[in-house]
């Protein structure tokens, strides 16, 4: 037999209050072994008060060539930036 | 450094992608996995990545060696801790490896049957107590020399590998040079130990930046590629210039007579190893070369049966999940 352990996506939580962020991936049977596996290749110093393992054939990413086509667009709407409007100090703090 | 003389690819892509591939490099933009990259970056990465991978794995045995005989419980958990953090540190270059397209087992497979190389320095004995501070001294030292620069690296998961291991490196380092200070510190034995440890780690710690410059053909496509970030003699002289103040604050001697400060350089004027020897481990002739693979040869073939088991058993939880569903 030969079967090579599916690979995971590990995501930490550093500190309670912020988002889970992805830190690495690793290699294991199922999602038990890839939790404990993740303890250990991830958070020997402290790293992390939760974690999450997810099988990385499951992630759907974006594709570098729609680069253009997908962030461009934002580029021209500079009116989402609060900096756009000019408020005179006279109004106070906004 | 742990990768030693890795071969650049050729590579025949079309120019103009090149030029744009060059620019983002100089740019000092990262690549990511899905991106375009020339097939010679692709193939350089993986063999020094996989190499690096390597030498975390196989550099886990000459200390593992000394775990049960520690000289307390203390010096015990202390090395438990690197030797696991060695671990942790192929397993992180391992994943980076496989972002370009190798399989772990392939990796694996290529470095038990010797297509794949890991580092000269681990085909050396760990022979007394004072090894272990030698190597953590001037083996993970040379390693970190080589290592701070390589989180600059032009490849992003290579970079972020590279990024966790120095914040993990330093401990090795450091707890190898207090075991010396310990050594060098105790009765004439130990002192003498010290010494002859230091003696047998000098020149095999100098092979670790691979051949002199001049000898050195894969490094200049490397470089502009940022896979390596500077030549092997800068960073051996860099290594060195460190080093020896160390020796000395230790009361030990670097065992090099023509050893001595260049006012003019601003560094040390040092003896190159024996780079016959160099050679010659590389080709498998290391003291300990064969020991080594077959090691790992007999913790694959031995973990072959829990590989399988842990799988097939995931397999039967799956199905019968599925089946109550």
């Amino acid at each position: 037999m030969k079967h090579e352990w599916p690979l995971w996506e590990v995501f930490i939580r550093g500190q309670h209050g912020l988002n889970h962020r992805h830190v690495g991936s690793l290699h294991a049977p199922d999602a038990e072994m890839a939790l404990k596996n993740a303890r250990d290749v991830y958070t020997r110093r402290n790293e992390g008060v939760s974690i999450w393992v997810v099988e990385a054939q499951h992630i759907t990413a974006s594709s570098p060539s729609e680069k253009g086509p997908l962030y461009e667009p934002s580029e021209s709407k500079v009116y989402r930036h609060p900096t756009f409007f000019d408020i005179p100090d006279e109004a106070g703090h906004m | 450094m742990y990768a030693q003389m890795v071969t650049s690819e050729a590579t025949q892509d079309d120019p103009e992608k090149l030029a744009a591939f060059q620019a983002r490099i100089d740019a000092g933009e990262k690549i990511e996995p899905k991106e375009w990259m020339p097939e010679g970056y692709r193939k350089t990465l993986i063999r020094q990545i996989g190499q690096h991978a390597h030498s975390e794995i196989v550099g886990q045995l000459p200390e593992g060696n000394w775990i049960t005989r520690a000289p307390s419980l203390e010096r015990k958990a202390i090395l438990l801790a690197k030797v696991q953090d060695e671990a942790g540190h192929g397993l992180y270059l391992y994943c980076a490896a496989e972002t370009l397209g190798v399989s772990r087992d392939e990796l694996t497979e290529m470095l038990l049957d010797g297509r794949m190389k890991y580092s000269s320095i681990f085909n050396y004995p760990t022979l007394t107590w004072a090894d272990m501070g030698a190597v953590g001294w001037l083996v993970d030292g040379a390693a970190i020399m080589n290592q701070v620069p390589l989180q600059r690296t032009s490849y992003g998961p290579y970079s972020r590998a590279m990024v966790r291991i120095c914040k993990e490196e330093s401990f090795h380092q450091r707890q190898g040079y207090h075991i010396m200070m310990k050594m060098a510190q105790g009765t004439s034995a130990q002192k003498k130990m010290a010494q002859d440890a230091l003696n047998r780690f000098w020149y095999p710690s100098l092979m670790m930046f691979g051949p002199s410059d001049k000898d050195s053909v894969h490094s200049a496509q490397s470089m502009k590629w940022k896979i390596k970030m500077n030549t092997n003699d800068e960073l051996r002289q860099k290594f060195v210039d460190q080093t020896v103040p160390q020796a000395e604050f230790l009361g030990l001697t670097v065992p090099d007579e023509t050893l001595h400060w260049n006012d003019e350089k601003g560094g040390y004027d040092f003896a190159e190893p024996d780079w016959s020897e160099f050679f010659d481990v590389i080709k498998g002739n290391g003291p300990c070369n064969t020991e080594r693979l077959a090691a790992r040869n007999k913790a694959w073939d031995d973990g072959a049966w829990v590989r399988d088991g842990l799988m097939a058993h995931a397999e039967k939880k799956r199905t019968s999940k599925l089946a109550a569903e």
